[in-house]
């Protein structure tokens, strides 16, 4: 039995933290968010060169080989710092796709550029009737001649503004909610065809909704085999949900020693509010809700590193217990720090925005209690 | 026990639900919407052209003269309909105190002006350092001939971007308990001195602000009630909005809002109007809220007895704010990936998403309804004290 993080582990998470401490404060942070692109492309460089955009992938390409827990080290350090920068679309989904789908030319030609902070990427697969269904899918890819041409519309992609290149789940054959014949494109973003419209969201994130429109594609575009996609997405979607997981007990944790530290210091009636045993015990609550979604996070982890397909059922329990917990966790955050809870000036509603994005993206607490339902109880 | 309205209830109920059809108009909806100020104002006058925009006032004043279950109904119908309510600050909450404490002078000038929405008011109570407890307010009045000087801040001011007059509890004596040398007093906003900071909300809305006084001088004539007793001025204010109605109007509509849009919404195949897991979420809402209404019209009917509320008043605050939350937050999750959109250009149709700045707006601003008017705990501190006599 062993929770302890390795050595390698514990430097990366320092220097994450530390990036986050020194060069990514608060007002830094805001005035990124407010820039023209949404990001600081320097700050991307900067990842790269420190090595982080390449952890997830083989050294064989570059990366440094890093398993599920190293990922999720990452993720936690970076959720603490709100960071931005496009490492979830551009390195988990994108990076992600074509490191589990794409050929070998493919990954040669790609994972290079991933971990060389030359491409910011993004994972097209919200269609707007889709909700959380990967495979409710009506943008189609039909064969012409060599090729394919794509037609269709993807939503709320995430860093679809700045995204230069894509991956676009589209139909090959079938009827809109077939499992089968959905596959997988790697796209360029300012190809012929293609029209984003942009738009921010409330985490700070720039996404776009993007429309296809007789988009020619060339042969080698196709990324894994053809009508196959489905299974291959929801892997990947496994080991997203276990990096946003991660991300959120980071923010969790954060949320939590902030509005300790607020509810020591901050007098009314002539006391440290924290004083009040009402208010204790609510924060010994939002404590137990952090380091229970902390526990599960670990069993998660633990299990998808030994086999993936192990994790399965984790992976939706922890996906309900994190959507309810952070939830727990930013409202008592909020009602504590009172009228300053209320404020955009103040971190606290930030952290709470992106714990509601990370709560609904590839599927809500009702979502995988439901699958959850699905696994746990036919067995 | 018998809830049947009689059939004069009935027809005003008819008469109220006709009135809000034919001067609630489309247009009118979307003014709200655009443009608060103009379109709140421009709803009140309406509400006073027919009579009703002060339900609560006693008649010789310019009130309806309704029972008690007529002002039930005439909310509820408000709340169907999806109209807001009136701004508060002016019609409810200084008017009663100019009511109950103010001079014939007082009277005379704000009541006329209060009823045809010719001011618009904002209340200055909280300050930076003075949240719950509101009794440790610094911003000082010092007396200079006929005037007072202030100086000092308030904050979480709603609306005093557009305010003409604020009414302010501030400190014209430091010498005995804290609660007194506290005064009520009316200011002019266009007063030297007074200067308006915005602040963002989490709604990315602007209707807060921090109001600031830098030897603003205001005439003692406009001190409602004596030099020194605004704690008691202050504390009947709050015990007047604390006998307000839970709002179980507003979550009903919100909860036939949701089932109109889960309705739409599709998870691979199963609608999320049937997806058991959400029904039974739902459904928690539903079976609370039922007892809610009955714990409001338990609250009416004292009210209607001459007494004053009993014990069910002081948890109709909290169970509806409660419930409030709670139909913002499904309606947060129908959303889905769309609930995290800001405000952009674009159409709804080009979006794909037709309530998401509605969904986001009233989750995020409904967070501070259980800070508000006394936060829960504070409630629950008053529960604690006056109803279960616990010190």
């Amino acid at each position: 039995m062993n929770f302890d993080f390795t050595e390698e582990q514990q430097m990366v998470r320092d220097s994450i933290a530390r990036f986050v401490q020194d060069d990514y404060d608060w007002d830094t942070r805001k005035s990124i968010v407010a820039s023209e692109k949404g990001l600081s492309p320097d700050n991307w460089k900067l990842f790269a060169e420190l090595g982080w955009l390449s952890i997830p992938f083989a050294e064989e390409h570059g990366g440094f080989g890093g398993n599920i827990v190293d990922l999720s080290v990452v993720m936690e350090e970076l959720g603490k710092g709100l960071v931005v920068e496009p490492y979830f679309p551009t390195v988990v989904l994108f990076g992600g796709l074509i490191a589990r789908a794409g050929n070998d030319a493919q990954r040669a030609e790609w994972l290079p550029r991933v971990i060389g902070g030359d491409v910011l990427g993004g994972f097209a697969y919200v269609e707007r009737q889709s909700r959380f269904a990967l495979h409710d899918c009506l943008t189609t890819a039909t064969s012409s001649g060599d090729g394919f041409v794509l037609n269709g519309e993807k939503v709320v992609v995430f860093n679809g503004e700045q995204a230069d290149h894509l991956v676009v789940l589209a139909r090959t054959s079938g009827e809109q909610s077939d499992r089968t014949g959905l596959s997988l494109f790697i796209v360029e973003a300012s190809a012929a065809g293609i029209d984003k419209m942009n738009y921010p969201m409330m985490d700070g994130q720039r996404v776009a909704n993007v429309t296809f429109k007789d988009v020619a594609l060339p042969a080698d575009a196709l990324l894994g085999e053809e009508g196959q996609a489905l299974a291959l997405v929801e892997a990947l979607v496994d080991e997203a949900i276990i990096a946003l997981a991660s991300e959120a007990v980071g923010i969790m944790g954060v949320l939590n020693t902030k509005t300790l530290e607020y509810a020591k210091t901050r007098e009314q009636f002539g006391v440290a509010i924290g004083s009040y045993q009402a208010l204790q015990h609510r924060m010994v609550d939002t404590m137990m809700a952090y380091e229970q979604c902390k526990s599960l996070l670990f069993k998660a982890l633990c299990e998808y590193k030994q086999d993936p397909a192990m994790a399965a059922e984790t992976i939706h329990a922890l996906k309900v217990l994190i959507d309810r917990n952070a939830k727990h966790v930013f409202g008592e955050a909020i009602q504590i720090h009172g009228g300053m809870g209320m404020t955009d000036e103040l971190d606290i509603g930030h952290y709470a925005k992106r714990l509601m994005m990370i709560n609904t993206t590839f599927g809500d607490a009702n979502f995988h209690r439901n699958r959850f339902v699905e696994t746990a109880f036919a067995a | 026990m018998d809830t049947a309205y009689s059939p004069e209830d009935l027809a005003f109920r008819d008469e109220v639900r006709d009135f809000f059809q034919e001067a609630y108009t489309p247009e009118l909806r979307q003014r709200m919407r655009s443009s608060h100020k103009e379109g709140a104002e421009e709803w009140q006058r309406k509400l006073n052209d027919k009579g009703w925009v002060a339900p609560n006032w006693p008649v010789e004043f310019g009130g309806t003269g309704w029972t008690a279950t007529q002002k039930y109904i005439y909310e509820t119908e408000r709340s169907l309909a999806g109209i807001p309510n009136v701004i508060p600050f002016g019609l409810v909450m200084v008017a009663n105190v100019i009511m109950a404490y103010g001079t014939d002078e007082q009277k005379e000038y704000f009541l006329p002006r209060i009823l045809k929405s010719e001011d618009w008011w904002c209340q200055g109570y909280s300050e930076p350092g003075s949240g719950s407890d509101l009794a440790s307010l610094k911003t000082k009045a010092e007396r200079d001939g006929d005037d007072f000087i202030i100086n000092g801040a308030k904050i979480w001011t709603t609306y005093a971007q557009y305010a003409d007059w604020i009414f302010c509890l501030v400190r014209t004596d430091n010498s005995g308990k804290k609660q007194e040398g506290i005064t009520f007093i009316l200011i002019d906003m266009k007063t030297e001195g007074i200067k308006v900071n915005p602040i963002i909300s989490i709604d990315n809305h602007h209707s807060l602000n921090e109001v600031e006084f830098s030897n603003v001088r205001v005439p003692a004539k406009n001190v409602v009630g004596e030099v020194g007793k605004g704690w008691t001025v202050a504390k009947a204010l709050l015990a007047h909005e604390r006998t307000g109605i839970a709002g179980v109007a507003d979550v009903k509509r919100a909860v036939r809002v949701i089932k109109e849009v889960a309705a739409k919404e599709e998870n691979g195949g199963q609608r999320l109007v049937d997806d058991p897991g959400f029904q039974q979420r739902l459904a928690d809402i539903e079976v609370e809220l039922m007892a809610l209404e009955f714990t409001e019209l338990r609250t009416l009917a004292a009210q209607a007895a001459g007494g004053f509320p009993g014990p069910e008043s002081s948890l109709l605050k909290i169970k509806g704010t409660e419930l409030q939350q709670a139909t913002q937050e499904l309606l947060m999750e129908i959303a889905a990936y769309y609930q995290g959109v800001l405000p952009t250009d674009l159409e709804p149709d080009a979006l794909g998403h037709e309530f998401t700045t509605e969904a986001r707006m009233s989750y995020f601003y409904g967070r501070a309804a259980t800070i508000y008017g006394g936060s829960n705990e504070v409630q629950k501190n008053i529960i604690a004290k006056y109803v279960l006599g616990l010190e």
